[in-house]
């Protein structure tokens, strides 16, 4: 699979499939999308990273441990969630605010917030499984 | 909410508050925390001191939060005479066991995690007491196990701790199960979660045809928690324990809290011939088997453990007498039991501590070296022999005029309560009298007199039970009456004091005296008797519950054998075999099957086409030389059905089915090389054949299922629905990502908890070690010799 073109060829690839997911996951709201779908093109995108270049490049540019940004997603969907109650409405509530922003009208809402915290949670948990049979794989 | 209240749940919380401080204050003052500690307890009782006027009036202490209300759970506390009897004896002799604690452990490495353990024991047991809601009882009724099996394993480097600690968790743990089993049952009858209503339902509760049922669930729960026969064995081996915890757990507090329960019921459970047979009957056998094993012993520890099994039997008896007078002598034996109890182990540690050793055979002439504790332990013998001037001689007149009666039952009962006496007036006075009298016996270390820290409770509490006794009339209108109103249901007044009447009760008093005096001077031939007849007999409950603890074991790795033989083959045959039952019974069993619709008229080409495809890689993946392609061919397959979904107009769907087509089939190729399995399959064809059928048959149960369903009139109440409300209620015009995200949102949170949880437990099966087996110890088993299972 290392072979050179596609070795060159994979972080422009990683790139733009992170790029896409991001564009997948928020504009979830309206058309076809959303975190979870998001989240798997990302895991995907670092899964093919790794295939061609092997596991140690991703976690270098991962950053963070896949599992950490999984149970980061976790909690920010949590968080999400608790927005509401100290607005005194039921937990999950979606709760919005519009930003005015060079002259557009942004939605914002915790409901983003809780996608977002889903892209994670998926992306975290599938890249640290991808990873952790790549890597057992070539030792 | 009012500040009265405020003040209440501050002193409910506040043990847990000062076990959150205790490390720190300990690494920074040493032993001499114990100081400090101990102020928040006794805050705590001064707190609950305050409530005695109002409730010596008659009235109750009540409060706290609603949580659930449909359920009609509630955090809430309810203060008669009972709970405050209790909160007040939790809170001050865990005033003085701080102290004794700081004393009787310094220098000692964990001295912190000790009082972390201690502190938070104490909460838990504070909290059982002032529970109204059946729920907060049973929860801190549960915390008083899991404190108690750490203060047991507390020296957890000794395999018999370690031993002690499980077993009380065991039995106490499977009396908690069965008290809530009991309190949900009560709840069924009654539709009451909350002991302030249920004390005043009367006994209406006896009528039901589930009473019986209710009372021995709970009765589970307060047997095995107060140590009853058969269930007595957990306490003694609980002497493991460090003596401050022998002395505050075992003896004064926890083990108690089943009598507790068994008093909170009387007014409502009681009164019925099962109660008043039930009961008797355990105590009684309790008492006199609890009595003559504490005479077997040697141990101080272990000979005051007996006794205080044969003194809960005593309370349990006494409770389930069923007359007025018999309520008040329980009471008051409860109290005095606390006291003397407290003291007499307080001081059989600081022996130990001093001297080096706690054999009884290895001990005298203590008293000079020792003068305080000698004192002390005296007067708490006294009280235990019910010797006047002290409480305990209150409490013993009260048993005998209880007890008393001319009929055979009650005669028995006088017999029992005067031998269990007698034995125990004779370990009080072994306890006080070997040690300190006599020649001066060489010991393992030279004994002097303790620090205040380690005297100072012990001589309260002895003190305690002297003025208790002395100012009787007060004692009885602030404590002993409101506490047996409470336990009795209604009003009752006690009344007796240390003005010896002549009578039946002072007979069987002296008569218990002679019978002691007689059985001190033979103790140790009456020690050699019972320890002949034990050994005779060989076997007892301690043994038992290794046997059943031995005998799960082997019915769980039997039941895991057959369960799980650790083929994934016979794993997913079974799987499957099931999946395609559930599908195809039910329509078997009932007949609906669904009619196979016709061939469509106006199927579009490339809907044919892709049709083609998912047959193509069908066939490719059954046809497959080796596993790698038949994976990728797999992959073929799901592509055409992600492309139906996306011709029929289900974009999301579709989409998702792309990304999980993909990764599974990198996730598959890249679980097959690391198998390193052989390349090609090399089943028998009688086995691929029945391989083939299982496939088929789930294959068709689906088809026909989905058909089955497809021919059911489509109702679109969900659909319009979320078609009117998407947009408008949750600013989405993608109503599929608007159910995930908003409409059912917690759902998705609960399912991204599972791919969470789901990735960890795949990582963590990923890294499990290469040269691991089934049945091996973990790394930090002390038990385990290094690097070598079993």
């Amino acid at each position: 699979m290392r072979t050179v073109i596609f070795r060159t060829v994979a972080p422009y690839l990683t790139s733009l499939m992170v790029l896409f997911s991001i564009f997948v996951l928020l504009r979830g709201h309206n058309e076809p999308g959303g975190g979870f779908i998001g989240g798997l093109i990302a895991a995907s995108a670092f899964a093919i990273y790794g295939i061609a270049c092997g596991v140690a490049p991703v976690r270098r540019a991962l950053y963070f441990h896949p599992m950490a940004l999984s149970a980061f997603g976790l909690l920010m969907s949590t968080l999400a969630g608790m927005i509401s109650l100290p607005l005194s409405v039921p937990f999950m509530t979606g709760n919005w605010m519009k930003l005015h922003l060079f002259g557009n009208e942004i939605d914002l809402s915790s409901v983003l917030l809780f996608d977002i915290g889903v892209y994670f949670v998926v992306l975290g948990a599938i890249t640290s499984i991808a990873l952790a049979l790549e890597e057992r794989d070539r030792g | 909410m009012p500040a009265e209240q405020v003040m209440t749940l501050a002193a409910i919380v506040l043990p847990f508050l000062a076990a959150l401080i205790a490390p720190w204050l300990t690494r920074r003052l040493g032993h001499h925390a114990a100081w400090v500690l101990a102020l928040l307890p006794l805050l705590v009782f001064i707190r609950f001191a305050s409530y005695v006027p109002k409730v010596a009036a008659g009235g109750v202490v009540t409060g706290g939060f609603i949580w659930v209300p449909s359920f009609n759970l509630s955090f809430s506390w309810f203060l008669d005479g009972l709970s405050l009897t209790f909160a007040l004896l939790i809170s001050g002799i865990g005033t003085l066991i701080v102290l004794y604690s700081g004393g009787y452990l310094k220098g000692h490495p964990q001295l912190g995690r000790f009082f972390v353990f201690i502190l938070l024991f104490m909460g838990a047991m504070l909290g059982l007491v002032i529970s109204d809601s059946f729920l907060m009882l049973f929860v801190y009724w549960e915390l008083t196990s899991l404190t108690s099996f750490l203060l047991i394993g507390f020296d957890h480097t000794r395999a018999a701790s370690r031993r002690a600690a499980l077993q009380a968790l065991v039995v106490t743990g499977l009396g908690g199960l069965s008290l809530l089993a009991g309190l949900l049952v009560t709840w069924n009858i009654t539709g009451i979660t909350q002991f302030s209503l249920l004390v005043r339902l009367g006994g209406d509760i006896t009528a039901s045809p589930f009473y019986l049922l209710a009372l021995v669930l709970l009765l589970g729960g307060a047997f095995t928690k107060s140590a009853q026969f058969p269930f007595y064995f957990w306490l003694p081996n609980a002497m493991e324990a460090p003596t401050p915890v022998s002395a505050y757990l075992h003896s004064a507090t926890m083990v108690k809290a089943g009598v507790y329960l068994v008093m909170r019921l009387n007014p409502t459970f009681g009164g019925t011939p099962a109660w008043e047979t039930i009961l008797p009957l355990f105590g009684g056998t309790t008492l006199l088997v609890g009595a003559l094993l504490a005479i077997r012993q040697t141990d101080l520890k272990l000979m005051l453990a007996y006794t205080t099994v044969a003194s809960l039997g005593l309370m349990v008896m006494l409770t389930g007498f069923g007359s007025d007078y018999a309520v008040a002598a329980a009471v008051l034996y409860l109290v005095a039991h606390s006291l003397f109890k407290g003291a007499l182990f307080m001081v059989a540690g600081l022996i130990d501590h001093e001297s080096g050793t706690r054999d009884v055979r290895q001990l005298g002439g203590l008293r000079k070296a020792m003068p305080i504790t000698f004192v002390a332990a005296l007067a708490a013998a006294f009280s235990m022999g019910g010797l006047p001037p002290f409480f305990g001689f209150l409490a013993k007149e009260e048993i005998y005029a209880a007890l008393y009666a001319a009929d055979y039952w009650s005669l028995a009962f006088v017999a029992v309560a005067v031998i269990g006496n007698a034995l125990m007036f004779v370990i009080g006075f072994v306890v006080a009298f070997k040690p300190f009298l006599g020649e001066k016996v060489k010991t393992p270390k030279d004994a002097h007199e303790g620090p205040a820290l380690l005297w100072l409770g012990p001589f309260l509490l002895a003190l305690a039970g002297l003025l208790a006794a002395v100012f009787s009339p007060l004692f009885h209108a602030i404590i002993s009456s409101p506490m047996a109103s409470a336990v009795a249901g209604h009003s009752e007044e006690i009344t007796i004091s240390l003005l010896p009447h002549l009578g039946m009760p002072l007979y069987l008093s002296l008569a218990t005296v002679v019978l002691a005096t007689a059985i001190y001077l033979a103790l140790t031939p009456a020690r050699n008797a019972i320890a002949a007849t034990l050994t005779a007999l060989g076997w007892g409950p301690d043994r038992g519950f290794d046997q059943f603890i031995a005998a799960s074991v082997r019915a769980s790795r039997m039941l895991t054998a057959i369960l799980q033989p650790g083929r994934l083959d016979i794993y997913m045959t079974v799987t499957f075999l099931a999946v395609a039952a559930a599908l195809l019974a039910p329509m078997a069993i009932y007949g609906e099957w669904p009619s196979l619709p016709a061939w469509p008229e106006d199927a579009e080409i490339h809907e044919l086409a892709i049709i083609l495809i998912a047959f193509i890689g069908l066939a490719a993946v059954i046809w497959a030389r080796d596993r790698l392609t038949a994976i990728v061919t797999l992959g073929v397959q799901g592509f055409a059905v992600a492309l139906i979904f996306m011709l029929f107009g289900a974009p999301d769907l579709s989409f998702t089915q792309f990304m999980v087509e993909t990764l599974s089939v990198v996730i598959l190729a890249l679980v097959m090389t690391r198998l390193r399995l052989s390349p090609a399959d090399h089943r028998p064809t009688k086995q691929k054949i029945f391989d083939a059928s299982v496939a088929s048959l789930c294959g068709v149960g689906f088809m026909l299922y989905l058909l089955a369903v497809t021919e059911q009139p489509f109702n679109s109440y969900l659909t319009d629905f979320f078609v009117a409300y998407s947009k408008v209620v949750a600013h989405g015009a993608n109503i599929v990502n608007v159910v995930i995200v908003d409409f059912r949102g917690t759902d998705t949170l609960g399912e991204i908890a599972v791919v969470m949880v789901a990735g960890l437990a795949i990582l963590s099966l990923i890294r499990v070690r290469a040269g691991w087996r089934p049945g091996m110890l973990a790394e930090n088993d002390p038990d385990a010799p290094r690097g070598e299972g079993t």
